[in-house]
């Protein structure tokens, strides 16, 4: 029997780890709601399970997101997870076919070399030693990087780095002590036996010259052991609990199941995958415009695992959703934000040891002590029969030049339609739902719900992306939502209206909740390029900027907004454009503040463009293109 | 050796500082922009709080500056301005180049563009005005709407580019309040069957005599004073402006159908000034006009020995308090120009 009091605390750690990660699956598998269960369930057969695999693979060992955003950090995420992965499964594979007998306990292959140290002489032997040595390397140059990056961030490409609790540091400390310490124990051990391939063997030679090898080995096979044990055993209470987590996100997210707007199984899942890698914080406009560096989303998971209060952090988000469109493990954050949101303050839990390891379900305050809402004043309109119903929305009243080109474009094509808030309306409810307070944003969706519906319309256009989103999700309405831009290039598409070719040199500004939020990038642009020269910026669709003026911040300043402004204008002006468009009123107004160049939305610059048809091809009872396309 | 001083900007300040350094024998250059020296005075109708004629006081200037030793330099400004040694060195737009023993800036201030707050309409509605096209109106005698009807309701909104965190501007212009009083007097004057509604968020009346005028203007000509911001305008089928607003007293919003609608713009830290102080290496405030090096007992000082300031470049004032900083300006000097050598 090959054993060696050493190995105890590897064995410790390991164990305790495997049940841990047992025990929490199951507890996480027990919260799921039926359905959810159903689909996770559903997910380990077939497709689904070859796609977690791959992703898997292809994510969390070899880290491919991080590396097309920045080579150096995959590099190092990478070389540590992938490398020991390699490392793991060539030790035990190594372990079966030279140790005394197969099927081995795991620390035979983790401390092969101990066990074995005369070993590797030659032949197949030698080669495998090599190729051992060559994946400890690769681990190595890995860890300096990280040892590297957590005093100086820049050399593997980050302007900024997560900050770290006490427990993160000992785990940190005792994972970046596991692969010196194994190079060290295997080297010494080499040594003395005069084995070991080109890093341990020549290393065990050169030490042995000058050290005791034979006594130098024995501690350090300690040392490993404890580092390895020691992180196995903090693993759950520190951010390297992404490790285990990862696997199991992938296989939800794979399965189907959404964030949703409850807290639940696969918001602390998505929670707990976080690497804290930092990106988002590279990503983040309040970090690299506004110096606000403790709200970005790797620390808002961080105060969400630590059960600290995040309503500070929550609320303090321009919900651009530019983290989102980076995290490389895919977390929904924005979605996990607004829980948040909706909940306000959660009651903190009594903090202990256990509580780390098991945390209860987040418990939050259903009902929220505002002033009761009341909107009886609004008054009850009963509005025109029509095909279209235009929706300009608050945003866009402030902005009526907007409002005038819409209304220009409209009767330009000859379609029917009914200017539903002429003479102002409720607001859409989203600036509501943002602060968290969806009960009083429902009492607003049933009332413009029911004059939509009073209409008879088939579709609703609305030129502010706020109101467009909200639409298109919140509201259970029988119409098409198209915002102006889509509903103009529908117009161009089908030949209702006619542009001019405008000689302007144009760069488009995606707003957040248009591009990011629903995902309507396309259109935009294709109206664009038929109206104008329109240049590319450094940031195109799902990296484009937030102007700043976002209502989903309710935190900062109006100047702290004017700098995200200005940061983002400079940005989009630099090759100096006739034109800055964008498709939303805030976006225009925030900008309009901050740059000489002149701001316009799409609608203005089409409204500039319309040739009138003096034929008036589709006035008076000729609407026939636009009914089609109000059927589809 | 008669000293040399060259004077940026040829309104009220820097009229006022010319005539009285010349008055002790220095000689001036005085330096303008435009076509003819006054300033913003020359767009003025009648001035607050006795609503005598602009023209008198553009006539007091102009005396004072028509004694000699006053070269006035229309249509030029200013494109180098360099220190070397006890002197000045700057270049004008025409390549001209003029030695200075001191410069006093005299930039003043430009009208908050009212464009910029779009939910006004300035520019987009057919009868939305500035208070600066309503003295243009008021100095031809045609009050009227664009379409040449005779206005019957008039709402005049205070604050346009003042207290207003979303344009930048922090700072109250300390004037609009008055010249809005003074309008709606006037409209009510020109026009006695129209009504006048003033939108403000406080009355700022801290001049001599202004409280007074606001007392006239509501016992006297019947001007509704509403406190309440105007969230935005909009245009009715009829060519009418739809307001909407809260009266704050009431507690209540309101939407309101006017015809016209008089923007009473703030001020703002002049282009011109700008310039200057980007070309100088003059300080400027978080206000963006001048930075005096004492709130107290140096505002007519710059960060530069030598430069001073007169006037509205360094903070909204009515025309009493511009004459005389103004004339403070020309204590500082003196005193400068007898100490250094």
């Amino acid at each position: 029997m090959q054993f060696d009091p050493f190995v105890i605390p590897f064995n410790i750690g390991l164990y305790f780890i495997l049940i841990y990660v047992v025990a929490r699956s199951v507890i996480w598998f027990r919260d799921l709601s039926r359905p959810d269960k159903l689909r996770l369930q559903r997910g380990f057969f077939g497709i689904p399970f070859a796609l977690s695999l791959k992703e898997i693979f292809m994510e969390s060992l070899i880290h491919r997101k991080i590396l097309k955003t920045n080579l150096r950090l995959g590099y190092m995420h990478m070389s540590l997870a992938f490398g020991w992965f390699l490392l793991i499964l060539f030790g035990t594979i190594e372990a079966d076919i030279f140790g005394a007998k197969h099927l081995n306990a795991p620390y035979k292959a983790i401390f092969f070399r101990f066990f074995n140290p005369d070993h590797g002489r030659m032949g197949f032997e030698a080669a495998y030693g090599f190729l051992m040595d060559l994946i400890l390397v690769f681990i190595l140059s890995g860890l300096l990087l990280a040892v590297t990056k957590r005093f100086y961030s820049k050399i593997v490409g980050m302007k900024k780095t997560t900050r770290l609790k006490l427990t993160d540091r000992i785990a940190l400390t005792s994972l970046w002590l596991i692969f010196p310490s194994r190079l060290l124990a295997e080297s010494f051990t080499c040594g003395v036996y005069g084995t070991g391939s080109f890093l341990t063997g020549s290393l065990g030679a050169w030490l042995a010259a000058f050290l005791p090898a034979q006594q130098m080995a024995y501690p350090f096979w300690w040392l490993y052991s404890i580092s390895l044990g020691t992180f196995f055993i903090l693993l759950p209470v520190t951010r390297y609990m992404h490790i285990p987590t990862e696997l199991f996100l992938i296989f939800m997210r794979n399965a189907g199941i959404k964030t949703g707007d409850k807290a639940g199984t696969y918001s602390e899942v998505q929670t707990y995958s976080c690497s804290s890698c930092g990106i988002c914080i590279d990503a983040c406009q309040l970090n690299f415009s506004a110096g606000i560096t403790n709200i970005q989303s790797a620390y808002f998971m961080k105060a969400i695992r630590n059960n600290d209060d995040v309503s500070e952090i929550a609320d303090n988000c321009l919900m651009c959703g530019r983290c989102d469109q980076k995290c490389p493990v895919g977390i929904e954050l924005s979605p996990i934000r607004m829980i948040q949101r909706r909940g306000g303050e959660a009651e903190n839990d009594i903090r202990n040891i256990y509580k780390g390891y098991f945390r209860s379900r987040q418990t939050i305050i259903s009902e929220k002590a505002i002033a009761s809402s009341n909107y009886n004043f609004l008054q009850e309109t009963v509005p025109e029969k029509t095909d279209i119903l235009y929706f300009a929305g608050c945003m866009t009243h402030l902005t009526p030049s907007i409002k005038n080109s819409m209304i220009k474009i409209l009767d330009a094509s000859g379609v029917k339609y009914s200017f539903i808030d002429k003479q102002g309306g409720a607001c859409c409810g989203r600036p509501l739902m943002l602060a968290g307070q969806d009960k009083e944003a429902r009492e607003l969706i049933n009332y413009n719900s029911q004059m939509i519906w009073k209409s008879g319309a088939h579709t609703l256009v609305t030129s502010c992306p706020i109101c467009y989103k909200v639409f298109k999700e919140s509201y259970y309405l029988d119409v098409e939502v198209l915002h102006h831009t889509q509903f103009i290039k529908m117009l161009i598409d089908d030949g209702s209206v006619k542009l001019n070719f405008l000689h302007k040199k144009v760069v488009y500004h995606s707003p957040c909740d248009l591009g990011r939020g629903s995902g309507v990038y396309d259109e935009p642009k294709d109206v664009l390029k038929h109206v104008s020269r329109l240049e590319r910026s450094n940031f195109e669709d799902g990296n484009s900027l937030c102007c700043g003026g976002s209502l989903a911040n309710m935190k900062i300043s109006s100047q702290t907004k004017k700098k995200i402004a200005l940061d983002a204008a400079i940005e989009l002006t630099k090759n100096s454009p006739d034109i800055l468009a964008t498709a939303c009123p805030l976006c225009k107004k925030t900008f309009s503040a901050v740059t000489e160049t002149r701001v316009a939305d799409i609608s203005e610059i089409v409204a500039e463009a319309l040739i009138m048809n003096p034929l008036k091809k589709n006035s008076g009872s000729n609407i026939s293109s636009i009914k089609e396309l109000a059927n589809i | 050796m008669s000293k040399h001083v060259v004077v940026i900007g040829g309104g009220v300040a820097g009229l006022e500082v010319a005539g009285q350094l010349s008055k002790v024998g220095i000689e001036v250059s005085l330096i303008e922009k435009e076509n003819k020296s006054g300033g913003h005075l020359n767009n003025w109708y009648r001035l607050f709080p006795d609503r005598r004629n602009s023209t008198e006081v553009k006539e007091y200037l102009d005396g004072m500056t028509h004694n000699g030793g006053i070269k006035l330099l229309t249509n030029t400004t200013i494109e180098k301005l360099n220190r070397s040694g006890s002197h000045f060195s700057i270049t004008t737009n025409e390549g001209k180049e003029l030695i200075a023993d001191a410069v006093i800036v005299a930039t003043g201030f430009d009208l908050f563009k009212s464009a910029r707050k779009e939910e006004y309409g300035y520019g987009i509605y057919d009868n939305v005005f500035t208070s600066a096209d309503l003295e243009e109106m008021f100095k031809k005698g045609e009050l009227a709407l664009t379409n040449g009807i005779v206005p019957e309701t008039i709402g005049i909104i205070h604050c346009v580019g003042s207290r207003d965190e979303k344009v930048g501007n922090f700072y109250c212009s300390k004037l609009c309040c008055v010249t809005a009083v003074k309008q709606a007097i006037e409209i009510r004057e020109y026009l006695p069957d129209s009504k006048v509604f003033c939108f403000y968020m406080d009355m700022r009346m801290g001049g001599a005599f202004y409280e007074e005028l606001y007392r006239e203007a509501q016992e006297k000509w019947g001007v509704n004073f509403i406190r309440g911001k105007v969230s935005e305008a909009s245009e009715t089928i009829e060519n009418k402006l739809l307001i909407k607003v809260e009266d704050t007293l009431a507690g209540r919003p309101l939407k309101m159908k006017l015809d016209m609608l008089v923007l009473m713009a703030g001020m703002e830290m002049s282009e011109g000034g700008k310039k200057i102080a980007g070309i100088g290496g003059l300080r400027t405030g978080e206000n963006r006009f001048f930075a005096a090096t004492d709130n107290h007992f140096g505002s007519n000082k710059s960060n530069i020995e030598g430069v001073f300031y007169a006037g509205t470049c360094t903070a909204p004032m009515n025309i009493t308090e511009t004459i005389s900083h103004a004339r403070a300006a020309v204590v500082e000097v003196i005193d400068y120009l007898k100490n250094s050598k």
